[in-house]
Parts: C-alpha cells; sequence; structure tokens
C-alpha cells in the first residue's frame, strides 16, 4: 500500500517539476527556480526517505519530520502570497495605465479637440 | 479667461447622472463624466445632458476613474480649477460654487469639503463613527486637522492638479489624495457642504463595511 502510494506521489511531483522548471526567462527567474528545485527535492524527499525529515526536525528541535515540512510549507506559502500580490498589483497599475490611455485616445478621437 | 471644470467619477449611475449633469452645467457648463465601464446607459445620459465622457474600456475603481478624468482636463490649456463632483446627486452644485469662490478669493490650492463643519448633513450614527475615525486616522498620519477626509467634493487649483498622481484604484484614492496635498505642501482649507443622502445614493454609496477595504488598501500599498 504504501508503494504504490509512493510511486504516484512521485510521478506527480515529477510532473510538476517538469511543469514549473521548463521554459526559458530572465535572469530573475533564476532565483525562484532554485527555490523551485530545492521544494521539489524535499517534495521527493519527504516520500522516499521520510526519516530524514525526522531527522532533522529532532535536529531542530521540532519533533516530528512532518511537523518540520508544514512549518516550512506555511512559510513558502507565504511568501507565494507576498510575491503573487506585489505581482497583481504590478500588473493592475500597467493595465490601468492601458485602459486609461485607450479611455482618453478614444475620446480625443470623437472629438478632435476637446470642446472648449 | 478662467474655466471651472467639473470631474464626475460615474458607475451605473443611469438614472440620476443626467439631472445631475443637467444642474450641474447650469453654472458649471464643462463637465467631464468618466464612464467606469458601467453596464447601463450612463454614459449615453451623461452624453444626452451635455456632459463630455470618457469611457473606461474596463472597470477599473472609482480613484482610476477620477484621475482619469483629471488627465483629460489636464490638457485644456483654459482650465483654472477642478471640482470633483459625485455623480449620485449628493452633492450641492451651491456648495462646489462658493468653494470655487474661496479658492480664488483665497488663493489656496485645494477645498475640501466636509460634512461636519455644520449640522446641515444628517446620517446615521455609526457612518459618523467610522468617518470619525477615518478622519482621525488621516489626521493622525498627515498631520492635517482636517473634519471630513471622505468627502466627494472638493475644488483644486490648476497647480495642483498638475502634479496629482491617484495610484490607488478603488476606495483609498480620498486618503491617498490628502497625502498628496501633505506632500506637496499645498495651502488647503475645509469648507462646510450639504451632503443629501436620499434612498438611492444610501443604496450607492459605500457600506460601513467598505472601511474595512479602505484601511487595507491604504496598508498594503
Amino acid at each position: 500500500m504504501t508503494i504504490i502510494f509512493q510511486i504516484i506521489a512521485l510521478i506527480a511531483v515529477v510532473l510538476v517539476a517538469f511543469l514549473t522548471l521548463r521554459g526559458g526567462g530572465a535572469r530573475r527567474q533564476a532565483v525562484q527556480r532554485i527555490f523551485m528545485l530545492l521544494f521539489i527535492l524535499a517534495a521527493g524527499s519527504s516520500i522516499i526517505a521520510p526519516q530524514v525529515w525526522t531527522f532533522a526536525a529532532q535536529l531542530l528541535g521540532v519533533g516530528r519530520g512532518a511537523d518540520l515540512l508544514l512549518y516550512i510549507t506555511v512559510l513558502a506559502f507565504l511568501a507565494f502570497v507576498g510575491a503573487t500580490y506585489r505581482r497583481f498589483r504590478r500588473i493592475e497599475n500597467d493595465m490601468t495605465d492601458i485602459a486609461r490611455q485607450l479611455a482618453l485616445t478614444r475620446e480625443k478621437a470623437q472629438h478632435n479637440e476637446p470642446e472648449v | 479667461m478662467t474655466q471651472t471644470w467639473a470631474v464626475v467619477p460615474m458607475f451605473n449611475e443611469g438614472s440620476v447622472i443626467a439631472s445631475v449633469v443637467t444642474e450641474l452645467r447650469k453654472s458649471i457648463p464643462n463637465v467631464v463624466c468618466v464612464d467606469d465601464c458601467s453596464s447601463d446607459d450612463s454614459a449615453a445620459q451623461a452624453e444626452s445632458a451635455g456632459a463630455i465622457v470618457v469611457r473606461h474600456p474596463i472597470n477599473l475603481g472609482q480613484g482610476a476613474s477620477l484621475q482619469t478624468g483629471f488627465e483629460f482636463v489636464r490638457s485644456i490649456p483654459e482650465m483654472t480649477e477642478v471640482v470633483t463632483f459625485d455623480a449620485d446627486g449628493q452633492h450641492q452644485v451651491a456648495d462646489a460654487l462658493a468653494m470655487v469662490q474661496k479658492l480664488r478669493d483665497e488663493k489656496l490650492d485645494i477645498v475640501i469639503g466636509s460634512r461636519f463643519l455644520d449640522d446641515r448633513t444628517d446620517m446615521s450614527r455609526l457612518k459618523r463613527a467610522v468617518l470619525r475615525l477615518a478622519t482621525a486616522y488621516t489626521r493622525v498620519t498627515t498631520g492635517m486637522a482636517l473634519t471630513d477626509a471622505h468627502n466627494g467634493l472638493r475644488v483644486i487649483s490648476r497647480d495642483l492638479l498638475m502634479k496629482m498622481q491617484l495610484k490607488q484604484n478603488r476606495m483609498a484614492h480620498a486618503s491617498e489624495l490628502i497625502d498628496q496635498v501633505r506632500l506637496y505642501k499645498a495651502k488647503w482649507a475645509e469648507h462646510p457642504t450639504h451632503i443629501v443622502y436620499t434612498d438611492y445614493s444610501r443604496g450607492k454609496g459605500q457600506s460601513v463595511l467598505n472601511s474595512v477595504n479602505i484601511l487595507v488598501e491604504i496598508i498594503f500599498k
């Protein structure tokens, strides 16, 4: 039973890794990708060798390996929320500028010159 | 030659906008309505009443609409000051005119409307308390002794308008605007305004809960 779950979970991790790390990009993405790679390694190792996590957790005084994984996941999630919020705001600002310019340009095209 | 322009941010106000624009144009003939992608006939109604309408292709929020209106009037060389006026008809044109006069007489950069300088405006206790709280917040963060930080009726001089840059698309723009008044060391004054809360404007206006959104928008710029 355990081995079947391990195989399915591993396939899922490999799939996610393939989908997220693929494709060319700017230099800025590199750091994000290193973190992603670490995250994938962590996911894979927790499936294959959970005792490594228990060992690390005991070193850090957290107790169970599952607890350590949970803490790391919560932190990673918060970082993700923060990064996503910032990116969203940037996109929103850009979109506002574009929409505003479109609105003003259309009005100008309609009237040529504002009625004074 | 002086020319006052009115900027009216508008979103689904089809049933009242024509009468608001008509009333406004009796004394301020230059009115630009910024239609924030209304799903009703607001834009057509405003146009039929004689306003210039600038249409957002997507819904962006009231702050963004104001900024679009500002950028529109900036391109008009004769413009000397701008009145911001709510589309739901809760403001009085007479108040706006008195504020324009005050701006010119006292050579101010901005005149901000306030519901709390006299007792004409009738509102619920809760709304009053929330507005007081918002004003207290603005006082602490800007050091400006305002009595009403979230009044949609303002008169802004050309000089200040040229510098205004509202980035808060939604409701936090009112605080942001005050923040820029402080930033540019503009000369400001308040003026008593009468806000008429009709059933219509109450329905359209901000619920008290929205102050939570404003606070979050201010903190997480």
